[in-house]
């Protein structure tokens, strides 16, 4: 509280128009470092295309996308040349899609997959390489007799921790995530969310995680942002966003989850 | 006596229903208390009349519509109306203490770990963190064979003395008590009057709900009536 912390990212007045339909609009936020960020709404509602604007994936129609890398230089990332935003998205950043298929070589083998983002950022010595694969992969919980093995021979819920495994090994500052609980068994989604907790807490990451499902942002998130019809509607700490909902939209949203 | 660490002034806090033709509830109308460091306030009054709500507002899970809670940080003062999340989550880290009324439970996470988490996220060592874990499961009576295990299959008492051990893990300089004492036996209510008792003689700024007379009379400095409040309304 003594030092006034800089945010790692400044995100300002961004928008995402699809010709005349909005994907996104006018969203403002700052991310600071070791926070995790939520971003729930229901299907259509622009957090997808929210969080392809933030990860340097999808140009926005305006607004700007600052972030401060590790020497404390602040890029921002739709001005910067393409070589420095490749560089960063390599080395900053990691991105776990909903899709295991998406974010995964299927047809190279877990270790592998592991291997080749530690070998992209510089890495060449394969002991080397190979030691912190199977490293990776056991705290992901896969077993190393599986380090041989190609990710189509694997469950769902293997493929995202090894997704996971993957876009960590190369010790990013920044996550982004879309749905990762999504598609799996309420038994692995809990598995799945204990291991990022735990992940997130110790490497001091910050991570934005768009979801639909609320428990999965009470469990992860320092901070939620509600989207409806691509705009923000509610904006702040988690617990207090779905303890003490403001807004029309957040307050049916909260009030029509299931309880088991 | 001390200046106090939390100050409250004319709190105004009322529930909107959007999707329930917009019925609004007001639960705090103007509610003005100061609590210094050691001191214990107790807040009383009949079921309904916003002690709960006022608790939650203190550690900014409701937001309320008016007023002001400065809480004194190291020398700053920061008002939990107006900060912005990433200057609560700070204070909930070093400040703010907060024991719920129910355990919320995170899967597969064991008892030991939720409870030595706090202070591990203020950067203690795990082994330090660990150490003061054990010491107040011990105190609480939890056996140790149960430290390894996910609460999830515990009993309400025993998940609520989980609960509290999480809560007095860090020597927070102000404490929220939401019926800490509810579902406990005899042995473990004074263990936490103990405890409660201890944060007092650390300089702990405490507030608190107990339905238990026995334990209110053992921790309270002042009772603040909140049923007063609603009929000076």
């Amino acid at each position: 509280m003594t030092t006034p912390r800089q945010p790692l990212m400044q995100v300002n007045d961004i928008s995402k128009m699809y010709g005349g339909r909005v994907g996104c609009r006018n969203v403002d936020f700052d991310l600071y470092s070791g926070e995790v960020l939520g971003i729930v709404g229901e299907s259509g509602s622009g957090k997808t295309t929210l969080l392809n604007c933030l990860s340097a994936r999808l140009e926005p129609t305006s607004g700007s996308v600052k972030y401060r890398d590790r020497t404390g230089d602040i890029i921002n990332i739709y001005q910067a040349p393409e070589s420095r935003r490749r560089m960063l998205t390599r080395t900053d950043w990691g991105i776990v899609h909903q899709n295991p298929r998406d974010g995964l070589r299927m047809r190279v083998s877990a270790g592998a997959n592991v291997g080749e983002r530690l070998m992209a950022v510089g890495e060449r010595h394969y002991g080397g390489i190979r030691e912190t694969a199977t490293d990776w992969l056991d705290r992901v919980e896969i077993s190393d007799d599986r380090i041989d093995d190609k990710p189509i021979t694997f469950s769902g819920g293997m493929q995202q921790r090894l997704q996971i495994a993957r876009n960590l090994v190369s010790g990013p500052r920044l996550v982004f995530m879309d749905e990762p609980t999504g598609g799996l068994d309420v038994s692995v989604q809990a598995r799945l969310l204990d291991l990022l907790r735990r992940l997130v807490t110790d490497l001091g990451l910050s991570a934005i995680i768009v979801t639909h499902d609320l428990a999965v942002v009470r469990l992860l998130a320092h901070r939620l942002i509600v989207m409806r019809q691509g705009e923000v509607v509610e904006h702040g700490l988690t617990d207090q966003v779905l303890d003490d909902p403001q807004h029309p939209y957040t307050q049916l949203l909260v009030s029509s989850v299931l309880q088991p | 006596m001390t200046d106090p660490v939390l100050r409250v002034e004319d709190l105004y806090k009322t529930f909107t229903l959007h999707n329930q033709g917009g019925v609004t509830l007001p639960v705090l109308r103007g509610i003005d208390l100061a609590v210094h460091a050691g001191e214990c306030v107790v807040l009383h009054g009949p079921s309904g009349a916003g002690k709960s709500s006022l608790l939650r507002s203190l550690y900014a899970n409701y937001l309320p519509q008016r007023g002001s809670i400065h809480i004194r940080s190291d020398d700053e003062w920061i008002d939990l109306v107006t900060a912005e999340p990433h200057q609560i989550l700070e204070l909930r880290k070093h400040t703010l203490g907060y024991v719920s009324q129910f355990l919320r439970v995170i899967p597969r996470v064991p008892t030991l770990d939720i409870v030595s988490e706090p202070l591990r996220n203020l950067g203690v060592t795990p082994e330090q963190a660990e150490e003061k874990a054990r010491t107040l499961l011990s105190r609480l009576r939890i056996p140790e064979a149960m430290w390894s295990l996910a609460p999830a299959t515990f009993s309400g008492g025993e998940q609520q003395r989980v609960n509290i051990a999480h809560g007095f893990s860090v020597d927070y300089p102000v404490l929220l008590l939401d019926e800490p004492t509810a579902s406990l036996d005899a042995e473990n209510r004074q263990t936490v009057v103990d405890l409660i008792l201890e944060a007092k003689t650390r300089g702990a700024a405490i507030v608190g709900i107990f339905h238990d007379a026995e334990v209110r009379e053992q921790v309270a400095d002042r009772v603040f009536s909140m049923q007063a409040y609603k009929d000076a309304a």
